[in-house]
């Protein structure tokens, strides 16, 4: 009955040389840290670090093979998330794990060790709005899930595991579909939970900013192993970048060449779009690109961009609107997009845009299998020239795969965003739309993608940029526009662009 | 018979529909149930004709009709511990197993319920709930089964339960979001199989039903699809049991049709008016159906919600 005792104080965790093979892979490889009692700490690294592994491990998803956990002194072996669960141990994922159809109240209960049989909900009722005088934030309980806005489901996420008594709260990257007026205030209620001794919080990030401003340690992963921290009173931003990038060398920023305004290649009027639920997902979006020019579409995800890459790309069919490129109607057939020169990176390449089960040549293929360079007679496919050319842009491109016959499934991420970028950059690019397109890239790989969509637009193409990540479309865009319940609700000029007044607008209208 | 008139009609179509729906209920509750988990269970057709032949030929060997009842229930349960267990491997697709037990059921069915199409087993009692009225039609129409009876209490019962019980609430967390049940350490697969084997259980008791009950003899043209027809109407039905019940009474009627319409001298196009429920089953499905957007409700686990 864990959920009616009065917060009890976190207990001291010690984790001591962890280690986990995965075949050759050293995920995790000797790494220890400390969480105090109330304690407030990051662990820093860029994807592939081990940061998941690590927390996986203390959390009984896999199984270390070598290392140990202490709690209070003592230690224990956890082999499934269950007994750490019993520890006081409790995890919040980047991907809410909130059962959508249910009620606020329906998912804070789920979780109960002690659930009975048959639920008495005015019981239940009582005693959950009773915990929740004693939280620092209020949340309407009878609401289902799925109506609910990103800060306030994880806010839920955290509040179930309070409610169930969990005192060692681990956040894996916490605030990655959070605005950052969301993301603040999330950050700072578990800080206020950790400074009352309430709660100690391990948070997984990437955001050297969260990281400075609400952790009181940190500990800096790279390829498995621990490679620095301590107090982050005693951190710099740029000590912790040297730390987790290492002595790898990082491909300069994208440079931008001075353009003039460009004729309008790509215009939207009043598109309107509906989603897979039948409701509205874009609605009355207006805007233009020009030539030469990248336009960002900031914006948390779900207000819309998905639909309106789906309309662009010809794989939803829109409410009502027009789409003209180059001053012609668009009507997002093969034949208009090679006419206009239109090409798209779709977010998650290996889902939306590519046939897994394919090889890299026949993926490459997609837009230029049936052009006379690569037929025989005009209408038989010569797989001779389909290999040459995806030769030629495997190199051109640094796609790293065994062959051009490879499966596309067997090649890692940064090779697949790759592959597609290979497709979709190597024609004559008039209109570019890209969403999320270094989604889950390494630094290395995230470079050399922004580079590239810069190139494309330097060479004078239109760049529609829709992204989650703002330091990407501060790097990138000419123009900002803010999306929000699929609207275009914000617009700015890159110079003068403010991230805070870009984040109050992705939360609402002003 | 022709009394009543064309009103004999709508009363026969009435009494039909509650007649002609228990195997209906049985089936799309048991469905829904499986679906609620995030499982969908396409052999239901075959634990339904497998059900009627089961309770068929253990009531003729035992002369207990109720006996029957229960043995096609754990025949189904079987089945549906099969579909269960298999559909639990990594990489098994449960559209193309549920097709295969579709095809077994009703396979073993026949070639095990040859012996059984000429004999005589005792068929179930009625409610006689019309006793009261003198007209021989309403008193037909009123002659209810027990086991429409349950099933009328079971679908109240099965949606009060799926919200305010924990095995409600772990059935529809693993249907609805199965990241999340293994977060809060249920097993899923575990689960599943259960809410299968519940599932097969259902559509064997309603499988009694057709042998037992209504039409009430063992023959291999009984079910005629009634078990297909009963996962579409889940759909329609958007996964609630209530409206299963209701969804359950609109296809029984329009089973009813054909012989209500005989029933007053209406011969021609007999065959064109037992093709109702089929085409109704159709209809639905288009127009519960869209390119634009996905269904309403599903279960998100479902195969066909991914």
């Amino acid at each position: 009955m864990t959920s009616l005792t009065p917060p009890a104080t976190p207990p001291a965790v010690e984790v001591i040389g962890m280690t986990k093979r995965f075949g050759d892979l050293r995920a995790l490889d000797d790494v220890s840290l400390t969480l105090a009692p109330g304690s407030f700490h990051a662990i820093l690294g860029q994807n592939g670090a081990g940061k998941s592994t690590l927390v996986k491990c203390i959390m009984g998803y896999h199984r270390p093979d070598a290392g140990r956990l202490l709690v209070d002194g003592h230690e224990h072996v956890v082999v499934n998330p269950r007994q750490a669960h019993a520890l006081g141990f409790g995890m919040v994922y980047q991907h809410f794990t909130l059962v959508p159809s249910m009620s606020a109240a329906e998912n804070l209960i789920l979780g109960r060790a002690d659930l009975p049989a048959v639920i008495r909900w005015a019981e239940e009722r009582a005693r959950l709005e009773a915990f929740q005088r004693r939280m620092p934030f209020t949340l309407d309980l009878d609401r289902p899930v799925a109506g609910l806005a990103a800060g306030q489901k994880q806010k839920l996420e955290i509040l179930k595991q309070l409610f169930l008594g969990r005192r060692v709260l681990i956040l894996d990257e916490p605030t990655s579909v959070l605005t950052p007026d969301e993301a603040d205030q999330v950050l700072g209620i578990l800080r206020e939970l950790t400074a009352e001794n309430r709660l100690s919080v391990l948070i997984i990030t990437h955001k050297f900013r969260e990281a400075l401003a609400f952790a009181r340690e940190v500990t800096v992963l790279r390829a498995g192993r621990r490679v620095g921290g301590g107090p982050v009173a005693g951190l710099s931003r740029p000590d912790l970048v040297r730390m987790m990038i290492g002595s790898a060398a990082l491909a300069e920023p994208a440079t931008r060449a001075a353009r003039p305004g460009g004729a309008v290649a790509l215009e939207l009027e009043t598109l309107t779009v509906r989603n897979d639920k039948g409701l509205l997902a874009v609605r009355d979006a207006s805007g233009v690109v020009r030539a030469g020019e990248i336009v960002g579409v900031a914006g948390v995800s779900g207000n819309g961009q998905r639909e309106l890459v789906e309309v662009l790309a010809g794989q939803r069919e829109p409410e009502s609107g027009a789409i003209r490129v180059r001053g012609e109607a668009y009507r997002r057939t093969r034949t208009d997009m090679r006419r206009h020169g239109v090409f798209v990176l779709t977010e998650e390449p290996l889902h939306n845009s590519c046939v897994r089960g394919m090889s890299v040549a026949e993926n490459l293929a997609f837009r230029t299998f049936d052009e006379p360079a690569n037929t025989r007679g005009g209408w038989l496919v010569s797989r001779r020239a389909l290999r040459r050319q995806a030769r030629s842009l495997i190199d051109a491109y640094g796609i790293r795969t065994q062959g051009p016959d490879t499966r596309l499934e067997a090649l890692s991420g940064g090779n697949v965003q790759r592959t597609v970028l290979a497709r979709e950059l190597s024609g004559d690019v008039a209109v570019l739309i890209a969403q999320n397109p270094c989604a889950g890239l390494d630094v290395a790989a995230t470079a050399e993608i922004r580079n590239r969509i810069m190139a494309a637009r330097n060479a004078g193409a239109a760049v529609l940029l829709l992204s989650e990540d703002l330091d990407e479309l501060l790097e990138l865009a000419d123009r900002i526009v803010v999306m929000f319940e699929g609207r275009f609700v914000y617009e700015t000029p890159r110079d003068g662009a403010d991230l805070h007044t870009i984040g109050h607008h992705m939360a609402s209208h002003p | 018979m022709t009394e009543l008139g064309w009103a004999g009609v709508l009363v026969a179509v009435a009494g039909g529909a509650v007649r002609v729906s228990t195997p209906y209920l049985f089936v799309s509750l048991g469905e829904t149930l499986t679906e609620k988990s995030g499982r969908v269970n396409l052999g239901l057709e075959g634990t339904l004709v497998l059900g009627a032949m089961s309770a068929y030929g253990v009531a003729h060997l035992s002369g207990s009709p109720w006996l029957g009842v229960l043995v096609a229930g754990v025949a189904g349960a079987g089945f549906g511990l099969g579909h269960g267990a298999v559909c639990g491997l990594a990489r098994v697709n449960d559209v193309a197993m549920g097709i295969a037990l579709f095809l077994l059921g009703t396979g073993l069915a026949f070639y095990l319920g040859k012996p059984f199409i000429e004999p005589v087993a005792p068929r179930l009692p009625h409610l006689a709930f019309g006793a009261w009225s003198a007209s021989p039609q309403v008193r037909a129409a009123l002659d209810v089964s027990p086991l429409f009876v349950a099933g009328a209490v079971l679908a109240p019962v099965l949606r009060w339960a799926l919200g305010n019980t924990k095995w409600g609430l772990v059935v529809r967390t693993v249907g609805d979001n199965s990241d999340a049940a293994k977060a809060l350490g249920w097993p899923v697969s575990l689960v599943r199989t259960l809410a299968t084997v519940a599932g097969g259980f259902l559509a064997g008791v309603g499988g009694s039903f057709l042998s037992l009950q209504y039409p009430g003899t063992w023959n291999e043209a009984l079910s005629s699809g009634q078990g297909l027809m009963a996962i579409a109407l889940v759909i329609f039905a958007r996964w609630d049991p209530m409206a299963c019940f209701y969804a359950s009474l609109l296809f029984g009627g329009a089973t009813a049709l054909g012989p209500a319409l005989q029933s007053v001298g209406v011969t021609t196009n007999y065959y064109l008016y037992g093709a109702a429920p089929y085409v109704l089953t159709l209809g639905l499905l288009v127009y519960s159906s869209s390119t634009r957007h996905t269904l309403v409700g599903a279960p998100s686990e479902l195969t066909i919600s991914r």
